[in-house]
């Protein structure tokens, strides 16, 4: 379903993603993990048509998403890192935005609304502003818009951060039963190692741009001899603390113009 | 075109239900009206101007239309840090779209906002030409159109609000002010006349002056021309900067 060989970005001499390759199986859920600005956003962004990579392969589907933009970017469904819903509009309004977007016809469209916020609880808040939701019904309302189109994959950018563990836990039941009864791709990213080994049929791990290690959660824990996945991320990916601006792939292209900026 | 429909339906549904803002950004047409409309009037008519609330609302009008115009171009810097821009970029239709359905939607806006100064200006004793009201309301687009395309063109390459003062400082009011809003272009200095006549808000404004109140300093013809140019030009540089905003 997601293939990508030799998957290179640099900005400048900044090199954000370095040769990567991996494939994700149809009907898998694939975790890809990394500490902060390991390159995990940059390579979302690269699979979702948000960024074109310098060199390699990506395949969605079949298709590239370089020369097929559109129709690679009907088959996936996408919630980002930080929120995306307009606060202003309601929860309906917000799906019924998505669904236009993406060419869904009105009364299937109104059906899936309907289907979509009961299955993620929000039926009740249909016609309340976003704004006032919490984080945990603002995250459930951004899974929920990001199926309303029959996506095959779903790309979640670490979802449950800032969740309490009871959200937390109910969002990747959901996910998990979307996984199983609709057979949908799973690519997720997340900084909580437990949600990974519980949920992810496979992991790759991702460190200055580069993938260090891929494999079942059991093969990887075997490979570093660690009893628990976040001793085995540690192991792979060292110990000390890496920090990330605030928008990891602008901070890049920004070091990268004052390098050109500076010669 | 449902692209184009639900994008400006996105942002009539802000408008109408952001009361504050709509409140707040009739205070300084207000100002404008009744301060220098009642202040300057006396001045105005001695010097064998006729009246001033007759001369200065249908500029006061144009610049209503001028900064809701622009700061709704420039709303797409709020939907950049708060995280929308991100779901309509990813959507799989083309971004001119995407530009059209948010830049009708800002000069939608605009315009009503610009329709509630004109009531307000009746109120306070200006006397439109009603059977030129249509004329009216093709300026009063024209100039909405215009300047949300330049705001939405400022915004696509602005990531943050640290860069609106400066536009608001060396553009908007530069543009305001140079316009012929407040005064009569037919007797300025040439170096004022000359700022005024690359000033597209000038055509604007004269354009809405001579369709409410019959006067006019470049012609009906000119002005039309003007604005249309210059609202394609400016749709067309949005269109191309939004194309190329990356996140």
């Amino acid at each position: 379903m997601i293939r990508v060989d030799n998957l290179i970005k640099t900005y400048g001499e900044i090199h954000a993603v370095r040769d990567i390759s991996f494939h994700v199986a149809q009907g898998g859920i694939f975790a890809f993990l990394g500490p902060n600005g390991a390159g995990k956003t940059t390579t979302i962004k690269m699979l979702t048509t948000l960024l074109r990579p310098t060199s390699g392969k990506v395949e969605i589907d079949g298709l590239d998403p370089a020369t097929h933009q559109h129709e690679v970017r009907k088959r996936f469904g996408i919630v980002f890192q930080d929120a995306s819903l307009d606060e202003e509009l309601t929860a309906f309004e917000n799906m019924d935005l998505h669904g236009a977007l993406y060419g869904v016809p009105k009364k299937l469209r109104n059906d899936r609304i309907d289907m979509l916020l009961k299955l993620f609880e929000l039926a009740e808040r249909r016609n309340h502003p976003v704004k006032q939701f919490s984080g945990g019904m603002k995250r459930r309302l951004e899974i929920a818009r990001s199926l309303l189109h029959t996506p095959k994959i779903i790309f979640l950018d670490e979802p449950t951060l800032g969740l309490d563990p009871q959200t937390r836990n109910q969002l990747w039941a959901h996910v998990r039963k979307l996984n199983e009864e609709e057979r949908v791709t799973v690519f997720l990213t997340t900084h909580y190692m437990e949600e990974a080994d519980r949920v992810a049929h496979r992991i790759a791990i991702i460190d200055h741009g580069q993938i260090v290690a891929q494999g079942t959660s059991a093969e990887l824990k075997r490979q570093t001899g660690a009893e628990t996945l976040e001793q085995a991320f540690l192991a792979l990916t060292g110990s000390s603390i890496r920090e990330e601006a605030a928008d990891a792939t602008a901070g890049m292209r920004n070091m990268a113009k004052m390098f050109r900026g500076s010669r | 075109m449902n692209t184009i429909y639900i994008l400006w339906l996105r942002q009539l549904k802000r408008y109408v239900r952001s009361k504050p803002r709509m409140v707040a950004s009739l205070g300084q047409p207000l100002l404008f009206l009744l301060g220098l409309g009642f202040g300057f009037g006396p001045v105005f008519a001695k010097a064998g101007q006729g009246n001033y609330i007759q001369f200065l609302a249908p500029g006061v009008i144009a610049m209503t239309i001028l900064f809701t115009s622009i700061f709704s171009g420039i709303e797409l810097i709020f939907d950049r840090q708060f995280g929308f821009l991100k779901e309509m970029l990813v959507a799989p239709v083309p971004r001119i779209l995407l530009m059209i359905g948010r830049t009708l939607g800002g000069a939608t806006t605009a315009m009503m906002q610009g329709l509630i100064v004109l009531a307000i200006s009746v109120i306070a004793g200006f006397r439109p030409a009603v059977a030129a009201l249509p004329a009216g309301l093709l300026y009063m687009a024209l100039i909405a159109i215009l300047f949300t395309a330049l705001g939405t063109a400022i915004a696509s390459v602005l990531s943050d609000f640290q860069g609106f003062q400066f536009v608001m400082n060396f553009l908007v009011m530069p543009v305001f002010f140079l316009s012929g809003a407040l005064f009569p272009l037919s007797n300025v200095p040439s170096v004022l006349g000359a700022l005024a006549a690359i000033d597209p808000l000038s055509y604007g404004v004269d354009g809405l002056r001579l369709a409410l109140t019959g006067v006019t300093h470049f012609g009906g013809t000119l002005d039309l021309a003007v604005l249309s140019i210059v609202a394609v030009i400016f749709m067309v540089v949005g269109g191309r900067l939004f194309n190329r905003i990356q996140l």
